[in-house]
Order: structure tokens, then sequence, then C-alpha cells
């Protein structure tokens, strides 16, 4: 809402400056967004009077004008197509500066002398854009300094109303809050009632009573529209942001912005019988003021007349009942449209204008008649015509009721931590309109019809705290019974996940949580991702299912870079749809919201450096990340790899990951052909793994350390190629029996001196007892037990 | 015996010749040894009477110790010249960089996140987590949000269906959690919130952090008191913090605070729009009817909520002066933190 400083204190004028009146008011919860001058920043200018226009000798589209400055006449060469005799206009006189530091001197144009120049109002920063002088009314003292005529040393003040302020959309209900905020009375405007000259009417049914419960109509008759709004009326307006377009409209959004009354006059001479405000019937269309023609929904109310609807009620009005310049006869409309029926209808059509801000939030429903007489007053002063009877519909049981609201003293001091006395309590409330009655615990309240914010009585101490200024409350610390938290110790935190991540030479990232979906098929082709109905772009239409998307893409975002090195990890929610959520994830039903940990490398092992050997990264590389990961939790005995699929990896290397035999995730680099497609110039290792595996740790338990020696024995054999280590080697803990403490896979060899379709694998096992040193017997029965069980089960050979 | 001076000077030569460890044991040998010449020398002073032994004896001793001692220091000279050359050619450059993996880092967020857990843990608030699909119940109607409330709109929402949403604030933890505990309640719930709005200033996605605190005696003045001095202890400054009365439909009172601006303290600048003022979080005494949605009798308990936009801080912090950096991921922003 813009509205203009002079305005304003023509209604209550208090000692402040324009940036103490803002801040003053920002700080009562009306928000200065800014504070502009009206006008652009200028000297010298005055009312001049154009005594003759002439042809210039020597140009076709100047004029060589006679003009009166008031104390002189000075000849100006003007290019405006309306400079003629008789006009009274803008004229900067020699020594004037226009905004933007432009001075005006003595000029010859084609040969011609000009003493100054004509303006435009965009000339003087009134408008953005203009075609011809500014026309000042035929009243104008010529030789005034323009500033003083037009008041243009006024500010204009816009505020950022929430939206339960509705009260504080239009002149009074702000002059209110700035009048109690300095203890000063407000001076109206005098509102009389106009004295009915005819006793024309029209008919008015409400249909829709819940919708519209109240509605007032007066027909004004023998306007003279020809007549322009006066000066002060189009300032006005042009100061609040509102366009000056024939003197009705202008009058009723001259009302609209001084009371919070949004107005609608139609032309009387295009209505056919009474008014109708009912809901629109189906297949009924509407065109708009603004040229568009809508389709109207059952659910919309209309203003009807006999013959169908002339108005979106309360959003905007039709074009054939349209005020124009053969209007001669007006009806004029004051109504109060209920904010929840209407609410979020003008949306509906994409719509929305002052009318429906207001009325969506709350008109006062009491002010019809105010604002009634206010237009008509005003009409009648500027138009003339003559006015009939008003007519009003009400429906009294459909308006707002305003229960009494009780406040209770200590309430102030518990809640507020405040003691503040019944007289500041009593001045604040009925400051603000509020009826207030001392009670034996505090006060009973009756609210003004203009607050449709205050129905409990947190609503008014939120009044009293605003009023007494939330800078002017007591500031303390919060007090507490300090409970000790419990905390699980069989956990990684994401936390210490994300250091240990970190301190291996990954980044966290941070993707967004929407992702393109045909990048979502290329990692979970048979996973249906959770849709966006109103996606804020083709790239962003489904929620993950993986983290992987995201992470990839911003791989490749720092590879075409020019950063071929790239390790990147996130932690984050994935969206599975159609699964049931388990016990302790919170949600929807049929939806896991999944906390999920992903992991991707590509480029060189090391970063650039005289001690590396400039190796790419691989497969082990991301596994031992990994591994190092999951034996934070002391449970890495509990996971495995299992040679796995996955439809982005390639086939080869990608293994699942399984805690305790339930699959948790999965590592490998991405195919070959899905590289390609995405544009990837290296291959790129990912793994994507359930942070709750990760997180679900075990509590360290102590085991005695052996006083006895151990003994090592090293053991190569030879295998077919497809036997996985990691079974060879459970293979060997099962058979090696009780004395195994350790066992190490020192070497994996394939080539030149076995056969070409087995590899060796060498293995280092440890043993030891708790009891006493292990003789060479319980050794070699051991590492025979191995030896055999890996001949049986895998054809082993021993080497050498 | 007159040969002993003479035999003297060439031991000392040769000693002093001896470039290595081997030679000089040859010369001891030679000299000192059991058939060495100086030996040999001591062995026959019996030729000689009993006179002239006693001082010819002592000459011979002073050559000998005099040789030995020679040969001692020549010995340890040449001992610490080999470890002066082993240590000479060992010497490496020790300025070069060291090996292994390189550091990477917590992305701004989620450290910045890490910091308000921190201030507020340490105060007895718990951390709590929630789903980022919600229902219109969560997100809106439990937090005094009524279907087409004006509100509504000044949220854009993210829809899944009709009554599915991508959560739009972190304020419907306030009433998982309501509905989960009894009070007394003091939570913090960061994490990720969806607006639908993208441009210079906006992203779609962003990150808030929730709080909640119920119990029976707290106030407005509590509230004052707690994020004026978080703000102070998250930047480290002692800078003003002003609360203006504002409207959230599930607080009562409710405020919008304001930090002096932490680039110029207040002077002005770009940041802050040149008024010396930001806008950092919404606030207020949570409102009576959402106590009623979740139980909790609000005669008994009253109660404060806050949220504040992650981004806005981060950004503040350290300086960054485009929204969209913390989403694009650009190892040369992340490498930054």
């Amino acid at each position: 809402m813009k509205i203009s400083e002079q305005w304003l204190r023509e209604w209550v004028n208090p000692e402040l400056s324009t940036d103490e009146l803002a801040h003053q008011i920002t700080m009562a919860g009306l928000e200065v967004d800014a504070v502009e001058p009206v006008a652009g920043d200028f000297s010298g200018v005055v009312v001049a009077e154009i005594l003759s226009a002439e042809q210039h000798p020597d140009a076709d589209k100047l004029r060589l004008c006679q003009v009166s400055a008031g104390d002189e006449t000075v000849q100006i060469v003007c290019g405006a197509p309306n400079a003629r005799a008789g006009l009274k206009a803008p004229l900067a006189r020699v020594g004037a500066v226009l905004p933007g530091d432009f001075k005006i001197k003595k000029a010859k144009l084609r040969g011609v002398e000009s003493f100054g120049m004509l303006c435009a109002e965009q000339e003087l920063g009134l408008s953005d854009a203009s075609d011809g002088l500014m026309e000042l009314p035929a009243d104008a003292p010529v030789g005034a300094d323009i500033r003083c005529f037009l008041g243009l040393d006024d500010r204009l003040i816009e505020i950022g109303l929430t939206p339960n302020r509705a009260d504080c959309l239009g002149i009074a209900g702000i002059a209110r809050e700035v009048g109690l905020l300095n203890r000063l009375p407000v001076s109206e405007p005098v509102i009389d009632t106009v004295a009915e000259s005819h006793g024309d009417t029209l008919d008015v049914e409400l249909k829709a009573p819940v919708h519209c419960p109240r509605y007032l109509g007066r027909v004004i008759r023998n306007v003279d529209l020809s007549r322009p709004s006066p000066l002060w009326l189009q300032e006005k307006l042009r100061r609040c942001g509102v366009r000056s377009i024939d003197a009705a409209v202008d009058v009723t959004n001259y009302v609209m912005l001084e009371l919070g009354q949004p107005m609608h006059a139609f032309d009387l001479d295009k209505l056919s019988g009474g008014i109708v405000v009912r809901t629109a019937q189906p297949g009924e269309s509407l065109e708009l003021l603004d040229g568009q023609t809508v389709e109207l929904n059952t659910d919309t109310l209309v203003i009807a007349d006999h013959s169908g609807p002339l108005a979106m009620a309360g959003i905007m009005g039709g074009q054939p009942s349209a005020v124009g310049e053969g209007t001669r006869h007006l009806f004029l409309e004051a109504a109060f449209f209920a904010p929840d029926p209407l609410a979020g209808r003008a949306r509906g059509y994409g719509l929305h204008t002052d009318s429906s801000h207001r009325f969506e939030r709350g008109v006062d429903f009491e002010l019809q008649h105010r604002a009634m007489e206010r237009a008509t007053q005003l009409l009648l002063e500027i138009v003339g015509g003559e006015a009939g009877p008003v007519t009003e519909a009400v429906s009294a049981d459909d308006l707002p009721a305003r229960p009494d609201v009780t406040l209770r003293a200590a309430r102030i001091k518990k809640l507020l931590g405040i003691e503040l006395a019944a007289e500041d309590v009593e001045r604040i409330l009925s400051g603000l309109g509020l009826g207030v009655s001392a009670t034996a615990e505090g006060w009973t309240c009756t609210v003004p019809s203009w607050r449709f914010d205050i129905a409990i009585e947190a609503d008014l101490l939120e009044e009293l705290a605003r009023v007494y200024g939330y800078n002017n409350l007591p500031v303390t610390r919060i007090r507490a019974d300090l409970a000790m938290p419990a905390r699980k110790e069989a956990e990684v935190s994401p936390r210490t996940l994300r250091r240990h991540l970190s301190a291996r030479g990954y980044r966290e990232a941070i993707t967004y949580s929407f992702v393109e979906p045909k990048l979502q098929q290329v990692f979970d082709p048979g996973l249906e991702p959770v849709h966006l109905a109103n996606p804020i772009s083709a790239d962003m239409a489904v929620m993950r299912t993986s983290l992987l998307p995201g992470l990839v893409s911003a791989v490749l975002r720092n590879t075409h870079r020019q950063q071929p090195r790239v390790r990147l990890f996130e932690t984050g929610l994935r969206f599975i749809k159609g699964e049931e959520r388990s016990s302790d994830e919170p949600g929807l039903p049929g939806l896991r919201q999944e906390p999920t940990l992903a992991m991707v490398a590509t480029g060189q092992r090391f970063a650039e450096s005289w001690a590396a050997a400039g190796e790419a990264a691989d497969f082990f590389d991301l596994k031992g990340d990994l591994e190092s990961l999951l034996s934070l939790g002391r449970a890495a005995q509990e996971f495995e790899f299992v040679a796995g699929t996955h439809p982005a990896l390639h086939p080869g290397q990608t293994a699942r990951i399984r805690r305790q035999g339930v699959d948790v995730g999965y590592i490998g680099v991405i195919h070959p052909t899905v590289q390609a497609q995405l544009d990837l110039n290296a291959p790129l290792y990912v793994c994507e793994i359930d942070l709750k595996a990760v997180v679900d740790a075990r509590q360290p338990a102590f085991s005695e350390l052996s006083k006895f020696p151990e003994v090592r024995r090293d053991l190569a054999v030879l295998v077919d190629k497809a036997v996985p280590a990691a079974e060879l080697m459970a293979n060997v803990r099962a058979a090696a029996g009780a004395y195994l403490t350790d066992l190490r896979l020192f070497d994996v060899y394939a080539g030149k001196g076995i056969d070409p379709e087995r590899k060796s694998l060498a293995l280092g096992l440890t043993f030891r007892d708790q009891s006493r040193t292990l003789s060479d017997e319980d050794v070699n029965l051991a590492v025979n037990q191995v030896v055999d069980s890996l001949e049986k089960n895998y054809n082993a050979e021993l080497r050498n | 015996m007159e040969n002993l001076e003479p035999l003297a000077a060439e031991a000392r030569t040769k000693i002093e010749a001896a470039d290595d460890s081997a030679t000089l044991e040859q010369l001891r040998v030679d000299y000192l040894g059991k058939k060495g010449q100086i030996t040999a020398l001591l062995k026959g002073l019996g030729k000689l009477s009993a006179e002239e032994r006693p001082e010819a004896g002592a000459k011979i001793n002073v050559v000998k110790q005099e040789l030995q001692a020679l040969i001692g220091e020549r010995k340890q000279a040449l001992e610490s010249a080999a470890v002066e050359a082993r240590l000479a050619a060992e010497t490496i450059d020790v300025t070069l960089p060291g090996r292994g993996q390189s550091t990477g880092g917590i992305h701004p967020i989620t450290r910045t996140i890490e910091r308000i857990e921190d201030f507020f843990s340490s105060i007895g608030f718990d951390i709590v987590e929630g789903p980022e699909i919600e229902d219109d119940y969560h997100n809106f109607e439990a937090l005094n949000i009524p279907e087409k409330h004006p509100a509504r709109a000044m949220h854009d929402t993210f829809y899944v269906d009709e009554h599915t949403v991508l959560r739009t604030h972190t304020s419907p933890l306030q009433v998982r959690v309501m509905e989960n505990d009894k009070p007394p309640l003091r939570v913090i719930c960061p994490g990720r919130v969806y607006r639908c709005d993208s441009d210079l200033t906006h992203t779609p996605m962003f990150h808030q952090v929730e709080g909640l605190l119920i119990d029976e005696h707290s106030s407005l003045a509590d509230l004052k008191g707690l994020l004026e001095e978080f703000l102070q202890v998250f930047f480290e400054k002692k800078s003003a913090v002003r609360f203006r009365p504002s409207y959230f439909p599930f607080t009562e009172p409710s405020a919008e605070v304001d930090i002096q601006c932490v680039i110029c303290d207040g002077d002005g600048c770009r940041v802050c729009s040149h008024t010396g003022w930001i806008e950092i979080l919404g606030c207020g005494m949570v409102h009576p009817r959402v106590f009623q949605y979740s139980n909790i009798d609000p005669e008994k308990y009253s109660g404060f909520a806050f949220g504040m936009g992650v981004e806005r801080l981060a950004m503040l912090r350290y300086g960054v002066n485009d929204l969209r950096l913390f989403f694009d991921n650009d190892l040369r922003f992340l490498e930054q933190f």
C-alpha cells in the first residue's frame, strides 16, 4: 500500500520527520518498505500561461510561444503538440535545474532564442512517460512555484501490510494508528448525508447473503463526465499509484484509498431491471474491464441485472456496464463482500485487484453508508448531477460476528512480561476503536467492525505489545529445569560421518530434492517417482528416488568447468512411493522418506602432486573410503559386498552392500553407455547407502589380551578367477578354527607364470590362544584344515 | 731407543693421513698391537740397564699414549665425518608439499546449521527432524492456516496432490513435536523447505531452522532474550537487535526480528538496502489455537516459536552474495568453507 505523506498529515500531523514517522509505523507493525519523493528533485519551475503560440519560421514541429511567467513575459520555443494559447503549464525558467542536474540556459533553436523550457510531467519526474506539456488548471496562479502549487515536497510511503491488517488499507486506518501512537486526535473529513434530489432507485436482491450480507446502491442522474477530476484528486491518486481515468472512477478509487471501501460505478442506462447479487450460473461469461472475457465458475459471486452478470463482485467490473464518455447517469455501489467466500476466487481467474485484495482481507462492514455519502458528495462537487436515495439490502445474520473478548490483567504480566497500568490498557484499546469495560479480573472488550483479527485474548495482548512497543518490552533469559538428555552411544552421528568423509577428501554437496524425470529413470527405472503437480520447471519435476542424479549433475557441472577431479558426498532424504515407511521414520503413509548417503568420485586418485603418480581412481578407492566409514561404527564385519547389478552401473564392477543379509545400498562405476549419454568424460565411481545402516553402531566390548605369542603362517593358493575373495576368506575363517585371530589377503596375482584361468591369492593367517603358547602341531593342524577345505571347495592348489 | 722419535713422527703422519677406519685400525695394530713397533720397543726395555730402564720406559709410554689418543681422535673425526656425509646425502627439501589425500569440506549450509544446533543444544534444546513431503494438515491447518487463508498465498506451495505438499516451512515440526511429546518442550528443527519461486533472490529449495519452547512460564520477554543472545553469539558481534510486530497465523503476538546490519554496522550499505537493518527471523508466542490442535492446555502452558532462514544467515556470516551458489556445488565455492 502506497500512501502520500501529505495526505496522511491532513488527517493527523505528528511532530515527526518523515524518517521518524516511517520508523514509528514500522515498529508498530506496519512495515515501511520504501520512502520516495513524489517528484524529481528540481527547482526554478513556475506556473506559466501561454499567451500566444505561433509556427516557428524554420521548423515544422516547433512553436514560438510568448509565455507569461508572472513577473515577465518570455519567449519560449517548444515542440509539444499541445502548446496552445491559453494553456497553463510548468515553465522551467533560465537558471532552473531539472531532475538529473539538468540546468536550463538561454538557447537558440533553429535561429530563434528561447528563454527556458515548458515542461511535461516526465521532465519533472512526476511520471514515467508523458505525451505533451503538463496541463495545469485554468485557475493556477501564474508565477507560483510549481513545487508549492502542486505540494510536491511530499513523500510516498510504501507499506508492506501483513494480511491481518486490512483495516490499514486506507488513509483512515493508518491515521488511526498514527494518532494513537502519538496521542493525537485524528481529524476526519466531514461527511454529511447528501440531500436526495429525486426518488429513483434500483431494487437490490441478495440471493447469496453469505457472500454478500450488505449491498448499498444509489442512482445519480445527470452527471457531466466531460469534466475532468480536479488536480488535487488526480495528484492524490497518482501518489498512491492509481491512474486517473475519469471523475466517476477516480472518485470511487479515492474513497477506497481514503476510507478503505472499494466501490463501483455502473452506467445506469446499461442496466436492465434491478440488481441481483448471486453466484454465477453455469455457462455464464463476462467481459471484464481489462478487456478479457472469462467463463464464470458457479462459486463466483456476481453483480447481475435481470439480463445477466454485470461485474465479478468485489474483484472487477464488467466492460458492457462500465462508465464511459457517454455516461449520463450513474448507479453507485458500496457493498460488503465477506472475506472467506471470496478468498482465492480472484487468484482462480489469474486476477488480483485493489478491490479483491481488500475484500479478501476484510473491509469494515459498517463503512458502506459513510463511503456512499463521501463518494456522492465528491461526485456532485466535480461532475454535478442529482443524487437519489440510498437503497440498502442487508442480511444482518450474515454480517461478521464480533463477540466480546475478555482480557485478564494477569495474562499481560505472564505472556508479555510487563506490568501495564489499567489506564494505559484502556487508552490503547479504546484508541484502536475497541469498547473497553473493566471487570474484576481485567476487561471485556467489544471489537470494532474494521478489525478482522481480534477474536481472542492473545490478539489483545498483541495489540497492547504493539502499541507499547515491542522494543520497550523487557529482555529476560529463559529458565528451565535441566534434565540430562539420553544419548545413545552405539550411534555414529551424521556429523561424525561428514567430518570423516571430509578428512578423506570429499566435499559435501547440497543438491535439489527434485530432479529431471529422465535422469531419475536412468538410475531407478523400476521406480515410479513422486511427481510434483506444479513443478517450477521440467527439469525439476519429480522427487529424487536416489541422491545420485543430483550428485552426477554436480560432477558434470564441475568437470565442464575444468575440474577433472571431483569427490562429493551428500546426505538427505530420498522419496520412495508405494512403500510403507518404517516406524522410526516420520511422515505420510505409503511413502518412504529415507535418509540416504551418497558418494561420487572421478579423476585422479590423489590431487595432482609431485608425490603422486597421477593414477586414476578406481573402484577400490571408493570402496576403501566407504569401508573406512562403515568401520566407524565398529560394525564393519556385519557388512558384505556381493557382486551385483544396477541399471546405471557397469555389470562387472558393481556390488550390492548388505548388512546382516539386508540390502542397504550399492557401489560401482557408471556404465560406459550411460557415461557417454551423460557426457561424462571419465569413469565415475558412485555409491549410495541407507544412512541408518551407517549410523547404527556397536558399543565397544572389551576382550582379554592374550599374554602368549602369536604365530603367523602365509599361504598362497591358486583358484579359478571367478572365485570371490570374500567368500574364500570366509571359508578360511570357518576352517581355521578358534585360534585364528587375524586373516589378511596380502597379494592377488594373475598373469605370467600361472594358468590363465586362475589367480593366486596370498593369505596371512595369525594364530594365538588366550591360555597357552601354541605348539607347531596346533598350528599345522589348523593350516592343514584350511588347505583341505580350500582344495575341496575351490579346487585350490597350494603354490610352492 | 734412538729410533723412538722418528718412529713416533712417522706414526703421527700416517694417523693424520688415514682417511678411513680400516686404515686407522691397521695403524693401531702396526704400532700399538701385540706385535706393533712401539710394543716391540717396550719389549726391548729388558735389554737396558736397570738405571736406564725407567726413563726409557717412561718415554716410550708417553709416545704410546700420545699415539693412542691421536688414533682415538682421528677415529672420532672420521666417524663424525661419515655421519655428516650421510646426513648431507639424506637431506630433503622440507618445503615440498606433504603426501596423501587432500582434505574435503562441509557445505556452508550444513556448517551454519551445525553452529545453530550447537548454540541451542548447549542450553537444552533437542534437535528434531521430520518429513519433507507433508500433509496439508501439518503444514497449514494445524498451524491455523485454513484453506483459502490469504497466508497460504504467501507460501507458493509445491503440491504433490490435493492434500500433500512439499513443506513450505519447518513449522509443521512444531505440530509433530507437540503431538508426540508433552511439555515442557525445547526443540529446534533444521531442514529443507520448498517454495515454488525461483529468481535472483529465491531458490525453490532452501533451509530453515525452527525453534519451539513450551513451558509454564515463558513470555515474549524470554523470546526476545533468547533470540537477541543467539544472534549476538552467532555473529560474534554485539549488534543491536530489534523486534517489530508482524503476522504469522500460528503465533500471536508475532514479531519479525531485525539485526543491525553486520556488514556495515548499521551505517547503511547495499546488503541492508541502506536501512542499517536486516530482517533475519520471524517469531512469536504460540497461538492458542495451535495449542488446541495439539491438545495442550493454553491456560497452563505458554510458549514461543521462531524460524530462521539458514541461507540468509550463511550469506551474512560468510559474505556470500548470490543465493544460487549454495546449490550449484561449484568446487571453487565449496573449497572456501
